[in-house]
C-alpha cells in the first residue's frame, strides 16, 4: 500500500525535503495480519526530528498511523520504537542521521496492539515486582530526613529512568523470558531503591531476586545499555545486585 | 456502542503529580478510587517539569513562608486570591518533607538537608534579594515527583485506568457530578464510570498556542469537559510565556539555569535584564523577562540572522555545575539547539509554557461557580485540581517552581477533603436516565462523517490564530478578528471527519475529541483577554499599557453558551484578604 503525498496547503510552512519510510502497520480490527507500508511524507522547515516527520505523516498523508508519543523531547517515554533495527525514542532522534528508507517497527518481544504500539504489561509487571518505592519503616523525622550528597550520589544514574522499554526489549533474555526475568529497566529500578540510603529492605529485595531467573537471566550482553536513550547502565546495575548478594553470602 | 459501567467512590481524571498526589491520600483512606489517564502515570507532563518545587526551607540562607507568600502574591500581580496563596506557602515546607519521606531523590546540601536554588520572582525579606527555595532533584525534578508518587500509588494499590480519555462529566438535575464518560483506547469502548466524587486533574490546554513547551497531551480535556457542562472557566486570558524556550522548537529550557548563575546576552553582548529589573536581573519574572526579551527583539538586538531570539550563556558556570545541577538541559541543548552549553550560548525565546486559569476552585479543591443568586456555590461532587484548575494562587503570572507545589498542596488538600466527605457514608445518587447519550452521540457523528477537514489542519490553523493573535503583547483590533477567527475555527471543528475508523487504539479519534475541547480553552482565552481592558501579569495590552486595579482586580468567568455565539463573561471578586495575616495591597512592580 503506497500512500499518496499530501495535497499542498496555502498555510504549509516551507517545504524541506521528503522522507521516506518503510512502517510496520497492522490493525487488528481491519488486517488479518502485519504488512509493511511504504510512504514519502513532505517535511516542513522545523522538522527535525523523527516524532516531527512521523506527526507529519499523521496530520498530512495517513490518520490511521498509530503510534504513542507525548513530551516530544525525550522525558515521557512514550514513543520507544524499532527504528532502523535499533531501539529508541523517536523524538530524540535526529532525521539526518537515519538512513532511509526510515524502516520504523514496533518494540521487539512484546504483542503488538496496532502499529507501532505494543502491549507493554509483561514490562509494568515486572517493573512493579520490585516493588519499586521506597520502604522505611522508622517514624520519619520532622523535616527531611538526611542523605548526604555521596548517598545522593549513588543515585544518580538509577532514578532517571523513563520507563520507554528500550532496554527490556533490547534483551535476548527477556525475549525469551518475559514472565520470569525481570529485564533490565526493572532491575535498574530494583537496584536504584537497594542503593537509596533512606531504604530498609535490603534483604527483603535480595531475596526477592533470588531465583535462578528473575536476576540471573542477564548474560550481560549489553543490549540495554546501548539502546538506553537517556545513557543509563542496567547492566552495571544488574552487577552491583550481584556483589550484594555475594557480599551477603559471605 | 457498548456501554459497560463501573462504580467507584471517586474517579480522578488525570495521572500527573496532582492526580497522583490526591489519588495517594484517597488510596491510604481506604477508598475504592479509580485514576484514568490518556498515558501511562509517569507519562504526564508533571513529568516535564524541570528546575524545582518552592518551599521556604531555609536550607541555604533563611527564608519565611510570609516571604514567598508576598513574592507570590506581588508575582500574580495581585490577580491571587491571597487566602488561596498563604495556605499554600504555609503548607509548602510539610509538602516537601512528605514528598521527601515518600522516597523522592532530591538533590542534597553538605549537611544532608534538601537542596534549594534562586528562582525567578523569589526572593528574601519582601524584595530584597533574590533566595534559595527552589527545592531541586538537578534539572529532573517533575520526573523524580511524577515517578515518586506513582511508585507510592502502586504500593497504596490504587486502580488504575491506562489509557482511558475522558469525555464528559454526567451531571444530575441537582447539577452534581455523579460520574465520567470515558473511552477506553485500546479497544474503542466506552464506559460510563459512576462516582460519589470526580476530580478532574487534567492539566493545561498549552496545546492551543503553536509554539509551546507543552506536550502533545495537553489539550485541555478538563476545560472542554467542564464548558460543556455549562461551568464556567476563570482567568483564561493569562497564559505564561516562559522565557527560555529553544529557538525553533520550542522544548523547555529551566529558569533554574538562571538561578544557577545563567544570564541572558542580547545581539550586543549586554545582559540586558540589568536595565529592565537592577534588583532580580535574570530572575524577575517570567512575564517580565518575557517582556524585557521580546523589547529587545523588537528594538533589533535579537540573536541570529532574523534577530529573533536572544541568546542564554551559562558557559561560565563551568562543565562540573552543568553536568552535576543541569544535565538535562545540557542534552536538550545538544539535541535540539545543537550547542554545548558548556561552551555555547543556547538560543531561547518566549514560548507558552502555563495557563494561569482554570476550572475555578476553592482552597478543598471543590469546583466552585455562581449559584441560582449569582454568589458562589460549591458544585456538588466535582473538583479540580492542579494547573487544570483555579485556586487562583498564581493571578496573572504564576512564580516558577509554584506549579509544582500547587499540585501536591492542593492534590493532598483535595484528597483529604473527599476522604473527610466520603467517611461520613454518603453513596452513590442515581444517574440521571439519559446519562451519557450526548457523548455517544457526539462520537457515533464523529464516526458517521466523511469527507469534513482533516483534524490537525482545523487544530494547527486555530493554533496559529491564538499565536498571531493572543500572543505576548495583545491589541484591540488584533484580539477582535482573533475571535472572530476562533470562532470559524470552531465552527469548522465540529465537521472534521477521519478517515481511520478502526475500534483499535484509534489516535485520529482521540485527537478529534481532543480538538473539540482545545477549543474550548481557546475561545475562553481570547474571549476573556479581549474583554480585559488592562495590562496586568502575562495579559498585557499594547491599548491599554496600565495595570487598572480601580476596575479590574476581578476575576474573569467565561462560559461557552450552547453556541459559538452564545458565549458569555461574569466577574468574581479576589480575595484580597488572607486568613491569618495583613493583606499585601497592590503595589507597582518593580523587581
Amino acid at each position: 500500500m503506497i500512500a499518496t503525498s499530501p495535497v499542498p496547503r496555502p498555510n504549509a510552512a516551507a517545504s524541506a525535503g521528503t522522507a521516506r519510510f518503510r512502517i510496520y502497520r497492522y490493525d487488528p480490527d481491519r488486517d488479518a495480519k502485519p504488512h509493511m507500508q511504504e510512504l514519502e511524507v513532505q517535511l516542513h522547515r522545523h522538522d527535525k526530528m523523527l516524532l516531527d516527520a512521523l506527526m507529519r505523516i499523521k496530520s498530512d498523508v495517513d490518520d490511521s498511523l498509530s503510534f504513542r508519543r507525548s513530551c516530544r523531547e525525550g522525558v515521557c517515554g512514550s514513543d520507544a520504537m524499532n527504528i532502523n533495527g535499533r531501539n529508541g525514542l523517536a523524538c530524540t532522534t535526529n532525521l539526518r542521521e537515519l538512513s532511509q528508507p526510515i524502516v520504523l517497527r514496533p518494540l521487539p518481544g512484546l504483542p503488538v496492539v496496532r502499529d507501532l504500539i505494543v502491549d507493554m504489561t509483561d514490562f509494568f509487571r515486572q517493573y512493579e515486582s520490585v516493588k519499586p518505592y521506597l520502604v522505611n519503616h522508622t517514624a520519619p523525622p520532622e523535616k527531611e530526613r538526611l542523605q548526604s550528597p555521596a548517598q545522593r550520589d549513588e543515585l544518580d544514574g538509577l532514578y532517571e529512568c523513563i520507563l520507554c522499554a528500550c532496554c527490556s526489549t533490547s534483551c535476548p533474555s527477556f525475549w525469551w523470558n518475559p514472565d520470569k526475568f525481570v529485564g533490565p529497566a526493572g532491575l535498574l529500578q530494583a537496584y536504584r531503591f537497594l542503593a537509596d540510603s533512606r531504604d530498609e529492605a535490603t534483604n527483603e529485595r535480595l531475596d526477592n531476586l533470588m531465583d535462578p531467573y528473575r536476576l540471573f537471566r542477564c548474560h550481560t550482553i549489553m543490549n540495554c545499555v546501548d539502546v538506553c536513550p537517556k545513557g543509563l547502565n542496567p547492566t552495571r546495575a544488574i552487577g552491583k545486585i550481584k556483589e550484594m548478594m555475594l557480599r551477603r553470602e559471605i | 456502542m457498548d456501554l459497560a459501567r463501573r462504580r467507584f467512590d471517586a474517579v480522578i481524571v488525570g495521572a500527573g503529580g496532582a492526580g497522583m498526589r490526591c489519588s495517594l491520600q484517597l488510596a491510604r483512606a481506604g477508598l475504592r478510587v479509580a485514576v484514568l489517564s490518556k498515558v501511562f502515570p509517569t507519562r504526564s507532563h508533571t513529568v516535564a517539569a524541570q528546575g524545582g518545587i518552592g518551599a521556604s526551607l531555609g536550607n541555604m540562607t533563611e527564608d519565611d513562608w510570609l516571604w514567598h507568600m508576598f513574592d507570590t502574591v506581588k508575582g500574580s500581580d495581585y490577580l491571587g486570591d491571597q487566602d488561596a496563596i498563604e495556605f499554600m506557602c504555609r503548607e509548602a515546607p510539610n509538602a516537601v518533607y512528605e514528598l521527601e519521606h515518600l522516597g523522592m531523590p532530591f538533590d542534597r546540601n553538605a549537611d544532608g538537608t534538601i537542596y534549594q536554588r534562586p528562582f525567578g520572582g523569589h526572593s528574601a525579606n519582601f524584595g530584597e534579594k533574590p533566595v534559595p527555595r527552589a527545592c531541586a532533584a538537578a534539572d529532573r525534578t517533575g520526573h523524580a515527583l511524577l515517578h515518586t508518587l506513582y511508585q507510592c500509588n502502586l504500593a497504596a494499590r490504587t486502580e488504575f485506568f491506562v489509557e482511558y480519555m475522558a469525555l464528559d462529566l454526567v451531571r444530575d438535575a441537582d447539577g452534581d457530578c455523579v460520574g465520567v464518560m470515558a473511552l477506553e483506547m485500546e479497544s474503542g469502548q466506552t464506559v460510563l464510570l459512576e462516582s460519589k466524587v470526580t476530580v478532574l486533574a487534567t492539566g493545561g490546554a498549552g496545546r492551543i498556542f503553536a509554539a509551546s513547551t507543552n506536550a502533545y497531551i495537553n489539550t485541555g480535556d478538563g476545560l472542554g469537559m467542564v464548558a460543556r457542562a455549562g461551568l464556567p472557566l476563570q482567568d483564561m486570558e493569562f497564559w505564561q510565556f516562559h522565557p527560555t524556550g529553544v529557538a525553533g522548537a520550542g522544548v523547555l529550557i529551566t529558569e533554574g539555569v538562571r538561578g544557577e548563575g545563567g544570564i541572558l546576552l542580547n545581539a550586543l553582548g549586554e545582559r540586558f535584564m540589568e536595565r529592565y529589573a537592577p534588583t532580580l536581573k535574570d530572575l524577575a519574572p517570567r512575564d517580565f523577562v518575557s517582556r524585557s526579551m521580546d523589547q529587545e527583539i523588537k528594538e533589533g538586538r535579537g540573536c541570529g540572522p532574523d534577530r529573533d531570539h536572544v541568546m542564554l550563556k551559562l558557559d561560565h558556570l563551568g562543565a562540573e555545575t552543568i553536568l552535576k545541577r543541569l544535565p538535562s538541559i545540557r542534552e536538550i541543548a545538544m539535541k535540539f539547539a545543537n550547542v554545548d552549553p558548556i561552551r555555547e550560548p543556547i538560543p531561547v525565546v518566549p514560548t507558552i509554557h502555563y495557563q494561569m486559569g482554570g476550572i475555578p476552585s476553592n482552597t478543598n479543591g471543590q469546583v466552585v461557580a455562581p449559584g441560582k443568586d449569582g454568589a458562589s456555590a460549591v458544585v456538588g461532587g466535582l473538583y479540580a485540581i492542579g494547573e487544570c484548575s483555579c485556586v487562583s494562587v498564581h493571578g496573572a503570572n504564576r512564580l516558577g517552581t509554584n506549579s509544582l507545589l500547587d499540585l501536591i498542596v492542593f492534590g493532598r488538600a483535595a484528597g483529604n477533603h473527599i476522604a473527610g466527605a466520603l467517611a461520613k457514608g454518603a453513596a452513590h445518587k442515581a444517574l440521571p436516565a439519559d446519562a451519557g447519550e450526548a457523548t455517544l452521540a457526539r462520537l457515533a457523528a464523529l464516526d458517521a462523517r466523511s469527507g469534513g477537514e482533516r483534524t490537525q489542519d482545523v487544530a494547527n490553523d486555530l493554533r496559529r490564530a491564538m499565536q498571531a493573535h493572543c500572543g505576548v503583547f495583545r491589541t484591540a483590533a488584533l484580539l477582535d478578528e482573533g475571535v472572530r477567527k476562533v470562532a470559524e475555527i470552531a465552527q469548522r471543528a465540529e465537521r472534521v471527519a477521519i478517515q481511520d475508523k478502526s475500534r483499535i487504539f484509534n489516535t485520529a479519534r482521540v485527537e478529534a475529541i481532543e480538538l473539540s475541547n482545545l477549543v474550548a480553552a481557546a475561545r475562553a482565552t481570547i474571549e476573556s483577554a479581549r474583554a480585559r481592558t488592562e495590562s496586568r501579569g502575562a495579559h498585557a495590552r499594547d491599548d491599554f499599557p496600565a495595570r487598572d486595579d480601580a476596575n479590574w482586580i476581578k476575576h474573569s468567568l467565561w462560559f461557552a453558551g450552547a453556541s459559538v455565539n452564545a458565549s458569555a463573561l461574569q466577574y468574581k471578586p479576589v480575595q484580597l484578604t488572607p486568613r491569618t495575616v495583613p493583606s499585601f495591597a497592590p503595589k507597582k512592580r518593580t523587581f
